[in-house]
């Protein structure tokens, strides 16, 4: 029996004129994700995309990795049969004699979509007669018995029933969901190289935004090494997202020049607005739409709503937060699932001890910050970090 | 100009000791035990580099036993020692200043039930003898004890310690003299050590590769099974490349003994006056004189931070090594430093110059300079708050 991955996409089909474009960047980026696999082929048909490949030992592998494309609800390996009852009743009953070799089955059921309505028998009496099958011809084996439990069985066996071909499955590998990578613009994202952006960012691809990164730095007052663990952020990321540009900007003299003249207790929100505003310098130049920041209400002194809204008005752009409401558990929990955690908690700062204040300003005013930044020379320090900018293309890892 | 401070972490390999390994790698991969020719061949290289590490300790080569460095060594000796001497007593001495090399395997004994002592230390990392006095029993079957610290270069009084130690009991003395070959004469039958163990890459051999030396008649049972290589005290095929490489070099070190000292003094001595002399507020925690290897020169730089003065002087090609990593959490404080009592704010600014035989006058001279530019850069920041 030949096998065939079925990919289900859950929020592109409710799109109404946009959905074939949806579609299509969805199928690209698939295929995209399976090029290293021999013949492979994506095709669309009835609202459903199938992916097949000249390689049967991968088939597990090829699913996971599909499942990992944005927009894909459920991955399943079917086996591709001919349309005809005789002949999907007896693939069933030899697909479950092989499942039942892999993995101990006593119960199952069949659950059966016809979308072919031509075809002669209906949903329910195909479960039952495939049913039937698989009972008589797998009971030989008195000790290994197989019995029908509609309720809660070992194994639920799907078979849909299309024009020319039909096609039998049990199992399913549950994708992210959200839209196909690049139909939703492209997004700037300020990565630190804690918990937090790395999930941001996620969150937002997942969105179908493209990604571009940059992160701040302090060398030589902090460790190359937390250089190297936004780069091993981001190789993650890119397994989702592919290929990422990650930018780098060295903020001493900043931080140096805001120690110097300002008040100690504004120096956190005073780097924070200079790094809006190079991200918004840096998203002129690289045509990013929007800022992304892992911010998330009240999490530290900087992230106060009155800190956020002083952090907000230094750049003209729209910047996303998407985990602003979230609970650090939460935001853990999908560091985790994403598989950024590990990296994140390295113990190497990207910022140096040495510029955080003992008692950062919670409650910042405006009008006192806006006095502060005139003592600072912005426009050179702006250009100065911008042109010792450090661009790394990183590659995905998986 | 590149300037290599950082010799107490490893070395440079000598390019001598690079061209004999090399050869040894392509032309002679026999193993020792094989019985053709091949093999006979190996052990005979084997052979000599165990001559050569036994007579640059002044030991004889049949109680030279090669292991996979200095770790390993001082795995086999504690470890060995505590099983072999069980039934004798459970009482364990070290010092709390010592490499995790030896401290983690301490650890590991109080977990089997064997009572460790941990001995105190005064502000350069020295321990009491009067203490070791009163702890030493006879229940006691093991004492570890380090001869150089590899923070501070303090010299430990181990010639004493031996003295008292057979006095007063019947443990088995281990030296770990990672930081001492090369340096200090180790010399096991004068300071009455039974276990001593040494590491090729910190005199300029390869990495993996160190040797423990245990006087003839030693009981110990090695935790380490397998083919009975090294007369069954390290199994495992013998690293005859690396092995030979630390023969060679452990040859070239005793060799040249005095004239690297002389070396390493020098730019010590020019860089401890220099501190002193034009960089204000600074806490020397090593010892300025005899009491301190020639290779290690600790200290505090008031005010600043280590790790941010350490990446300041790599931007400069300058590679020094700090006594706590710069963290908001306290996980990265040094175990030495602490022990010797040092505040908050002299661990925060230490840090480790460690010297070899090929650092230069002008090298220190580069150094200093660099060194005090960085610190009055980063006091301009500190100061502040």
């Amino acid at each position: 029996m030949e096998k065939v991955l079925i990919v289900k996409y859950g929020e592109i089909a409710l799109k109404g004129m946009n959905k074939p474009y949806f579609e299509r960047v969805l199928m690209e980026r698939i295929r995209s994700c399976i090029k290293d696999y021999e013949e492979a082929q994506v095709w669309r048909y009835e609202g459903v995309v199938f992916v097949r490949a000249n390689e049967p030992e991968r088939m597990e592998e090829m699913a996971a990795e599909v499942a990992r494309v944005f927009g894909v609800s459920t991955v399943s390996i079917a086996a591709e049969v001919e349309s005809d009852m005789e002949v999907i009743s007896q693939a069933a009953a030899e697909y479950m004699r092989q499942l039942r070799k892999e993995r101990v089955i006593r119960t199952f059921k069949v659950e059966t979509k016809r979308s072919n309505k031509q075809f002669p028998v209906t949903s329910p009496e195909i479960s039952r007669r495939v049913g039937a099958r698989i009972l008589k011809t797998q009971n030989d084996d008195p000790a290994y018995p197989l019995t029908v439990d509609v309720h809660e069985p070992d194994c639920l066996l799907f078979i849909d029933v299309r024009r020319d071909k039909s096609y039998i499955y049990h199992d399913k590998h549950t994708g992210f969901g959200g839209l196909p990578l690049g139909t939703n613009g492209k997004g700037l994202v300020l990565l630190s190289g804690g918990i937090d952006s790395p999930v941001a960012a996620w969150m937002m691809a997942k969105r179908g935004m493209l990604i571009e990164a940059i992160h701040f730095h302090s060398y030589p007052y902090t460790s190359d090494r937390a250089k190297e663990k936004v780069v091993e952020l981001t190789r993650i990321l890119g397994g989702y997202c592919g290929r990422i540009k990650l930018h780098c900007v060295n903020l001493l003299e900043i931080q140096m020049a805001i120690n110097e003249a300002c008040p100690q207790e504004q120096m956190t929100i005073l780097s924070r607005r200079f790094m809006m505003k190079i991200a918004q310098r840096l998203s002129q130049r690289i045509k990013a739409d929007v800022l992304i920041t892992g911010e998330n209400m009240g999490q530290v002194a900087s992230q106060t709503v009155q800190g956020l809204v002083v952090t907000d008005q230094s750049v003209q752009m729209p910047v996303m937060r998407p985990l602003i409401g979230m609970d650090k558990v939460d935001i853990m929990e999908l560091a985790q699932k994403i598989g950024t955690f590990e990296t994140s908690i390295q113990p190497f700062e990207d910022c140096c001890t040495v510029f955080l204040p003992k008692h950062p300003s919670t409650k910042p005013r405006l009008e006192k910050i806006l006095d502060s930044e005139k003592a600072l020379d912005q426009e050179g320090l702006i250009q100065r970090a911008l042109e010792e900018m450090e661009t790394i293309t990183v590659q995905p890892g998986k | 100009m590149f300037v290599y401070l950082d010799n107490s972490s490893t070395t440079r390999q000598d390019p001598q000791v690079t061209r004999l390994m090399c050869r040894i790698m392509e032309e002679n991969f026999g193993n020792p035990s094989s019985l053709h020719r091949l093999g006979l061949e190996a052990e005979k290289l084997m052979k000599k580099a165990r001559q050569q590490v036994a007579q640059s300790m002044g030991a004889a080569a049949g109680e030279i036993f090669f292991t996979s460095g200095g770790t390993e060594a001082d795995h086999i000796a504690i470890m060995g020692s505590a099983r072999a001497l069980k039934r004798m007593g459970n009482k364990i001495i070290t010092s709390q200043v010592e490499h995790p090399a030896v401290l983690e395997n301490f650890r590991a004994l109080e977990q089997e039930g064997f009572q460790a002592v941990y001995l105190d230390v005064d502000e350069k990392g020295v321990i009491d003898l009067k203490q070791l006095e009163a702890e030493l029993d006879e229940n006691t079957v093991l004492v570890s004890l380090m001869q150089v610290n590899n923070e501070l270069g303090s010299l430990e009084p181990v010639e004493q310690a031996g003295a008292l130690i057979k006095k007063r009991s019947r443990a088995n003395f281990h030296i770990d003299a990672v930081q001492g070959l090369g340096k200090l004469p180790v010399d096991p039958s004068s300071v009455k050590a039974d276990l001593v163990a040494v590491s090729a890459h910190k005199i300029h051999g390869p990495k993996g590769c160190g040797a423990l030396y245990m006087k003839k008649g030693t009981r110990l049972k090695s935790p380490v099974y397998g083919g009975g290589q090294e007369q069954g005290i390290r199994s495992g095929t013998e690293n005859l490349p690396g092995d030979a490489g630390f023969g060679l070099a452990a040859e070239l070190a005793a060799k040249e003994f005095s004239r690297r000292n002389q070396a390493m003094k020098e730019a010590r001595r020019y860089l401890l006056e220099g501190i002193k002399a034009e960089i204000g507020d600074v806490r020397i925690n090593s010892f300025e004189d005899e009491r301190c290897v020639a290779s290690v020169l600790n200290v505090s730089f008031l005010g600043t931070r280590g790790e941010v003065l350490l990446h300041m002087l790599e931007q400069k090609e300058i590679y020094v090594s700090t006594g706590s990593a710069c963290s908001s959490h306290h996980k990265g404080q040094s175990h030495v430093l602490k022990a010797a009592g040092l505040s908050e704010e002299e661990m925060e600014g230490a840090i480790r110059f460690s010297f070899s035989h090929e650092n230069t006058r002008q090298q220190m001279e580069y150094t200093l300079e660099q060194l005090k530019k960085a610190v009055e850069s980063m006091r301009r920041v500190i100061r502040r708050k």
